[in-house]
């Protein structure tokens, strides 16, 4: 189906469920309860899932095939971002165009920083990519937002102003992002007994996008292109010997998901017209890196499952503050609610990166193929078990003698 | 003329002479072995053959054009291929995919753009690659993950790769070495079988003198960076001069 076999389809499936009915998935728990603030079907929330989803589909395009790992993919979210809103406020909110021309801008940039770093390979390539990418976080930030020629707008970061041209902007468009005259912050609420379900338009937009580009990174993984750039991990030296150039397809690779990560940049700046220089900073290169070796690096889903994961866990588990964890030991005696406090409250709210460090390190270490192998390993278990439970109706069937 | 011709070649390491005026002529579809003790300047040699060292002067031709300078790529594409000492494949792909990916080279060159087509609608270089496979006698390992499989398969699956490009020249370099018995008198009947069916030039780097005389037609023997002799196998065998590079003078 769609040049995709049975598995690749199912799993194409499985994403467009998850993506199109996370309004429902994300909500489990009623608005009243205490568990509510688990719940991440809000639409700022859902938005960056998907985005970020992009985010490390591409990066894992480059990474999880070519084994190339990139410490600057932030770069290009960065100047997907910016090359939106310039869009927004040249031409009017309509996010069509700013979305395309994110994409083109960041597809140069990664051409010219693809040439460069990928002269070498290894650690090398990291650290070339890590040096362009704050050089671009520096450009950002105060070069290129001198009162002669403002390109960033600096600290304050890049956004539309009244004076701007806007000049396909008319009276009836809404005054926010908006795709034909649909505001990207419309949300249709539904509710069910406790329950509310958000359905926001920018959501699912950009869900249909993250799908699309899942679609296309499933062509890409199973294609003879594909196929050479897991060669090229496998074995350079024979990929040389085999009459096969590896660096246009390195490049190929980088600038695609040098793409995704502009693509990503750009539904950023079109769910919220700000585009700063901090999305550009080396933090949100390792993020990304996390989210792909969190889920599976070389994996389909993987990175859709890791970003998923870092996201959730950035915004639920960093709003647990002291008096959240007051309210959940409160049945115990104070000396103890105050000890149980004190023993969990360094790894949430603002500690929540220590959850995050332990996590990862876990998985690293148990779990090397990310979460995807750790369904992979339950998956078996369950296999072996039927099976054993198979074999042993077997042997007491025949009997010894 | 020779289809690999290699005219005064010297290449200098340092205060290191490592090759010293090789002159040496490889004849269209014949086995040449190029023999010599440690260190006689034989992985220097093929490296210079197959672009991954140019020599400090000299001349390497292939079929009439030079190779100096070109890259691997590019000199794998003009039909040279090479098979190493320990075999290179592409560990983390099946065999299949090993066998398809050299066809795909052969067919689309060095590089071409193919990312949104399936490989499993590649029928033809699926077939070709099956082909080549059921010759080697390795159809029913085709979807194994190819780096679990022996030394000697691994340097079946190699030479495969290298015969599905239909390449005029082959170069093995001890392919044989560090290899049980059974296994090498595997590759040498592999070698003799291709060498037979198709037209090809083998030139072959060796350690192992039952691999050299059981297939070369003719044998060089270098010693300290320079040709000693070049004939056929029977009379190298007694050749004074080249007991006494091997064992020494006071053999």
């Amino acid at each position: 189906m769609l040049g995709l076999n049975k598995k690749d389809f199912n799993l194409l499936l499985i994403v467009m469920a998850l993506a199109l009915l996370a309004p429902f998935l994300l909500n489990p728990f009623p608005s009243d309860s205490g568990l509510a603030q688990f719940n991440a079907g809000y639409p700022d929330l859902m938005q960056k899932f998907v985005i970020f989803g992009i985010f490390a589909i591409g990066f894992n395009i480059l990474f999880g095939l070519t084994g190339y790992l990139s410490f600057g993919h932030a770069a290009f979210l960065g100047v997907g971002s910016y090359s939106c809103v310039w869009m927004f406020k040249l031409l009017g909110y309509n996010v069509l165009p700013g979305i395309m021309l994110s994409v083109v801008t960041s597809g140069i940039f990664a051409y010219l920083i693809g040439i460069v770093s990928l002269r070498r390979s290894g650690i090398y390539f990291s650290i070339l990519t890590l040096a362009f990418a704050q050089m671009s976080f520096a450009l950002a930030y105060s070069v290129l937002s001198n009162p002669k020629f403002n390109l960033t707008n600096g600290e304050t970061g890049l956004q539309v102003y009244a004076d701007d041209p806007q000049i396909f902007h008319s009276a009836s468009a809404p005054d926010l992002p908006h795709l034909f005259g649909l505001s990207m912050r419309a949300t249709e609420k539904l509710q069910i007994g406790a329950w509310e379900f958000q359905f926001n338009a920018g959501y699912y937009l950009c869900a249909i996008i993250m799908i699309a580009m899942f679609y296309l990174s499933i062509r890409i993984f199973r294609s003879p292109f594909g196929m050479m750039l897991r060669a090229i991990k496998s074995n350079n030296t024979r990929m040389n010997y085999t009459g096969l150039n590896a660096r246009p397809y390195t490049l190929a690779a980088f600038v695609i998901s040098g793409m995704y990560a502009g693509l990503a940049g750009g539904l950023l700046s079109a769910m919220d017209p700000l585009a700063g220089a901090e999305r550009m900073q080396w933090t949100a290169s390792g993020e990304v890196v996390l989210m792909t070796i969190l889920g599976g690096a070389g994996t389909l889903i993987g990175p859709v499952l890791g970003s998923g994961l870092i996201k959730y866990f950035e915004n639920i588990f960093s709003k647990i503050n002291s008096t959240v964890l007051h309210n959940w030991f409160s049945f115990l005696p104070e000396g103890l609610e105050d000890l149980m406090v004190t023993l969990i409250y360094p790894f949430v709210g603002k500690g929540w990166h220590l959850t995050l460090g332990v996590m990862f390190m876990l998985i690293v270490i148990f779990l090397p193929g990310g979460l995807v192998e750790g369904g992979q390993r339950v998956k078996r278990l369950f296999k072996r078990r039927k099976s054993s439970d198979t074999d042993d109706e077997a042997t007491q069937s025949t009997p010894a003698e | 003329m020779g289809i690999l011709e290699v005219k005064n070649v010297n290449k200098r390491f340092g205060g290191l002479q490592a090759l010293g005026d090789v002159n040496l002529s490889v004849e269209e579809n014949s086995v040449h072995a190029i023999i010599g003790p440690n260190g006689a300047g034989k992985s220097t040699l093929l490296n210079c053959l197959i672009g991954k060292l140019i020599p400090d002067t000299g001349s390497v031709m292939f079929d009439g054009q030079s190779v100096l300078g070109r890259k691997p790529y590019e000199i794998c594409q003009m039909g040279i291929s090479r098979v190493f000492q320990t075999p290179e494949i592409f560990g983390e792909l099946s065999v299949l995919e090993n066998m398809m990916i050299p066809i795909f080279a052969k067919r689309d060159g060095a590089f071409r753009m193919h990312a949104i087509e399936s490989s499993s609608n590649e029928k033809t270089i699926i077939e070709q690659a099956e082909h080549v496979l059921d010759s080697l006698n390795m159809a029913d390992k085709r979807h194994m993950n190819s780096a679990s499989m022996s030394r000697g398969d691994k340097r079946r699956l190699e030479i495969g790769m290298c015969l599905s490009q239909n390449p005029r020249l082959l170069l093995l370099d001890e392919p044989t070495a560090g290899m049980a018995r059974a296994d090498t008198n595997n590759t040498i009947d592999l070698l003799k079988q291709i060498s037979d069916e198709r037209d090809i030039t083998i030139a072959i780097i060796e350690h192992d003198m039952h691999v050299v005389f059981s297939l070369a037609e003719r044998i060089t023997v270098l010693a300290q960076g320079t040709p000693l002799v070049e004939d056929t196998p029977d009379n190298i065998k007694g050749h004074p001069k080249v007991r006494e590079a091997y064992l020494g003078e006071s053999a």
